[in-house]
């Protein structure tokens, strides 16, 4: 897969949890936010002080936990996991609270709404604010060790993320003079450094969650980001060996299946149909996994259909324990 | 099949429904095969209904495109060649056309028709904030979406309009997206924004307003000054599209609630998406748009909750002396050994299926008590790669039953 000599470490399917920031991506309902979330559960199961930071969504990211929700201070919702909502006018507000070392007059709520519509028009405040804020938590030292282990964010979906992740650099382009222009600096030099900061897209194996895929990773080589990993999520298995694929095809047989359905009581033809439904639903992904595979030289971990449909806590834990395994942890 | 609402369009079921409206929006989060429905309804309408069918997409796979035998769709309607569908074995009854919205393009073409004169668009157009704002600002992409079918509607030369919406953070955004569109260029932000380059009636001049010092003092602190004149510039000369806007605005606010406008909400029966699409017919309900259907897409095949299978799955969880009877009664065929792993595995399998079954088969309990027209497409285990595709995908919306319409693809019921 990696052929080329010498050995990276980066190449090791746990790479990524080396990483102190860690965004993932991928196109809506490939299961971003679940995959972050297991990433999250996984990190603190692990002993590391996690932050899980939701970028994008209605603030729902801790119903992967069945907790309620939470707002822009990090709270605890399980042992070393930490969850955050974003927020870039509460993140403006921060921001000018320690830089400008404001206090938090009254007046500043109504400047920050003003400063709040501001940045919907000017390319690159919004995200600004938010990887500025990430970023900055990434920074962030209790004593000589950095307050968190890992940060995972639950980011923008792929369409979006280029926009998230370069607005850093965008801004300077835009901005002469001013604070918002001092602060890019720092903030590109945490996301540029492959010690630190690593991006990580999910996609499911068909046609649009691939494409876009291969195309944000094409996307990603001018960014200061680097893309670590790729998950390939609801991967249904390989149900038959070759051999076992002609013993079945075999037991459909007319004598066979009649003899078969005498000795069940009940009706074998169902059972036969969901085996075919199963294998043929592989057969049609597996081309958009080699597809996939073939595009991107990262490594690539693969999460099992669950073949539950909760988006509860007990599936947060299954994908994360398919990640570990995946991962060789 | 599920409850009715009463006095709803779904008497005649979804077939009745592309036939009633003049126009369809399928909205739905992500991943759940949004555009690939509203396609299908176009290509199933033009060819059973008849008139002359658009669908609006939005960012269509380029299977699809190539599966309407386009290379590429773009801005301009463009019709899907009739032999096609002589090759998927249908006698189109109507034509059926395609286009795909170009964001960018309609922003600069409504900006030239708002404008002034045509300085004040150039000037528009060159700003360099201008991107950024029509690619977001407000809804700017829902908006323009809305927009463009105002417009096509307007020329009176479509029977049916179907619109594929691009995937938003909130399926809400769409609804919103017309009166907050109006809401923006009146707000009060905007105008403290652009006061002090208006003083005197000039742009450039910066007169500070006592009330406002304190903020541009901070907004210049942190964003530099050369960018607030710039902002302010822009807003202004947008600000002289005010009145064009709104007025268009409040047209499109009024087509999206004529009768002859319906919504299709697409889901899988997942949870997450599932919960997004109860949200979206709340509001729906609550903004007063019609909703028309509920399209639940990729819904798994019935015989995975029969109760005879079940049984039968349950017999082969042990299946080891099945395997071995097997084994002996047809010798040459099976080996007891394989015979009982591939039993065990098909066991396995049709009891993890099921189990995913019967749970959408509860949600569509659920759902069938909250909105009145259910449509059901079958999980296909193919991408739709053709109008052959496109049309069983249709032919499940219309009830008519997979085989009547395919050829190709063997249906997945037994």
């Amino acid at each position: 897969m990696n052929a080329s000599p010498p050995f990276s470490p980066s190449d090791r399917a746990s790479a990524l949890l080396d990483r102190r920031l860690v965004f993932v991506t991928g196109k809506g309902g490939t299961g971003k936010s679940t995959v972050a979330a297991a990433l999250g559960d996984l990190c603190a199961s692990m002993g590391k002080r996690t932050l899980l930071v939701e970028v994008d969504a209605r603030g729902n990211l801790t119903d992967f936990f069945e907790h309620a929700r939470v707002g822009f201070a990090p709270e605890e919702i399980r042992p070393d996991l930490y969850c955050m909502t974003m927020n870039t006018e509460d993140s403006l507000e921060e921001y000018l609270t320690i830089f400008l070392k404001m206090g938090r007059v009254s007046r500043l709520s109504i400047l920050s709404r003003v400063f709040d519509f501001i940045a919907n028009a000017a390319p690159g405040v919004k995200e600004i604010l938010t990887i500025g804020k990430i970023a900055y938590e990434a920074t962030l030292m209790e004593g000589t060790a950095p307050k968190w282990d890992t940060i995972i964010v639950d980011a923008a979906p792929t369409g979006r993320i280029v926009g998230q992740l370069d607005a850093p650099a965008a801004i300077n382009e835009l901005f002469e003079v001013g604070m918002v222009r001092e602060q890019t600096d720092w903030m590109r030099e945490i996301l540029a450094d492959p010690l630190i900061t690593a991006l990580a897209i999910v996609a499911t194996p068909e046609e649009m969650p691939v494409t876009e895929s291969i195309e944000l990773y094409e996307m990603t080589k001018r960014l200061d980001v680097r893309l670590q990993t790729v998950f390939v999520n609801r991967v249904l298995p390989e149900l038959f060996t070759t051999g076992e694929e002609e013993t079945f095809e075999h037991l459909r047989e007319p004598a066979p299946s009649r003899y078969l359905e005498d000795e069940v009581k009940g009706s074998i033809e169902p059972v036969f149909e969901a085996a075919r439904l199963a294998v043929r639903l592989r057969r049609s992904r597996v081309e958009h996994i080699r597809r996939l595979k073939a595009s991107i030289p990262v490594p690539t971990l693969y999460i099992p259909y669950l073949f539950v449909r909760d988006h509860g806590q007990r599936s947060t834990h299954l994908v994360a324990e398919a990640i570990r395994e995946e991962m060789g942890l | 099949m599920s409850p009715r609402r009463e006095g709803h369009t779904d008497v005649l079921g979804f077939e009745g429904l592309l036939a009633a409206k003049e126009i369809v929006v399928f909205c739905g989060s992500g991943g759940v095969g949004k555009t690939s429905c509203a396609a299908a309804a176009g290509a199933m309408a033009a060819s059973q209904l008849g008139g002359k069918v658009l669908v609006l997409t939005v960012d269509p796979a380029r299977r699809l495109a190539t599966a309407l035998g386009l290379e590429g769709i773009g801005n301009v309607e463009r019709e899907v060649p009739p032999e096609l569908f002589m090759e998927a074995g249908h006698e189109p009854r109507g034509r059926l056309y395609a286009a795909m919205l170009d964001t960018k393009r309609s922003w600069d073409e409504l900006v030239h028709r708002h404008a002034p004169d045509e300085e004040t668009a150039y000037k528009i157009l060159e700003n360099p904030l201008y991107h950024n704002i029509t690619a977001r600002f407000v809804n700017a992409h829902e908006y323009i979406a809305m927009e463009r079918l105002y417009e096509l509607h307007q020329t009176g030369q479509w029977d049916l309009i179907i619109v594929d919406t691009p995937p938003s953070r909130s399926a809400i955004d769409f609804l919103e997206a017309p009166t907050r569109m109006a809401e923006f260029f009146g707000g009060r932000f905007l105008k403290l924004i652009t006061l002090p380059y208006r003083a005197g009636g000039r742009v450039g001049a910066r007169v500070l307003d006592v009330a406002a010092r304190p903020f541009y003092r901070l907004a210049d602190r942190v964003l530099g000054s050369d960018f607030m004149q710039r902002l302010g510039e822009f807003f202004l000369y947008f600000q002289s599209m005010y009145d064009g806007f709104v007025e268009r605005a409040e047209e499109v606010e009024r087509l999206l609630h004529d009768r002859r406008t319906t919504f299709a909400v697409v889901t899988t029966p997942e949870a997450a998406p599932l919960r997004e699409a109860e949200f979206f017919c709340e509001k729906l309900d609550e903004f007063g748009f019609d909703l028309g259907a509920l399209v639940l897409n990729r819904v798994l095949p019935d015989y995975l909750r029969d109760p005879a299978g079940a049984e039968a799955a349950e017999v082969l969880r042990h299946p080891r002396a099945l395997a071995e009877k097997l084994a002996d009664e047809f010798p040459d065929l099976l080996t007891p050994d394989i015979t009982e792993s591939v039993l065990g595995t098909i066991s396995d399998n049709f009891q993890n299926f099921s189990l995913v079954a019967m749970r959408e088969a509860e949600e569509k309990r659920r759902l069938g008590t909250a909105v009145g027209a259910i449509v059901q497409i079958p999980h296909l285990d193919h991408d739709v790669a053709d109008l052959d595709g496109l049309l069983e995908i249709g032919a499940a919306m219309f009830e008519r039953g997979a085989g009547a319409t395919t050829k190709g693809s063997a249906p997945l019921r037994p």
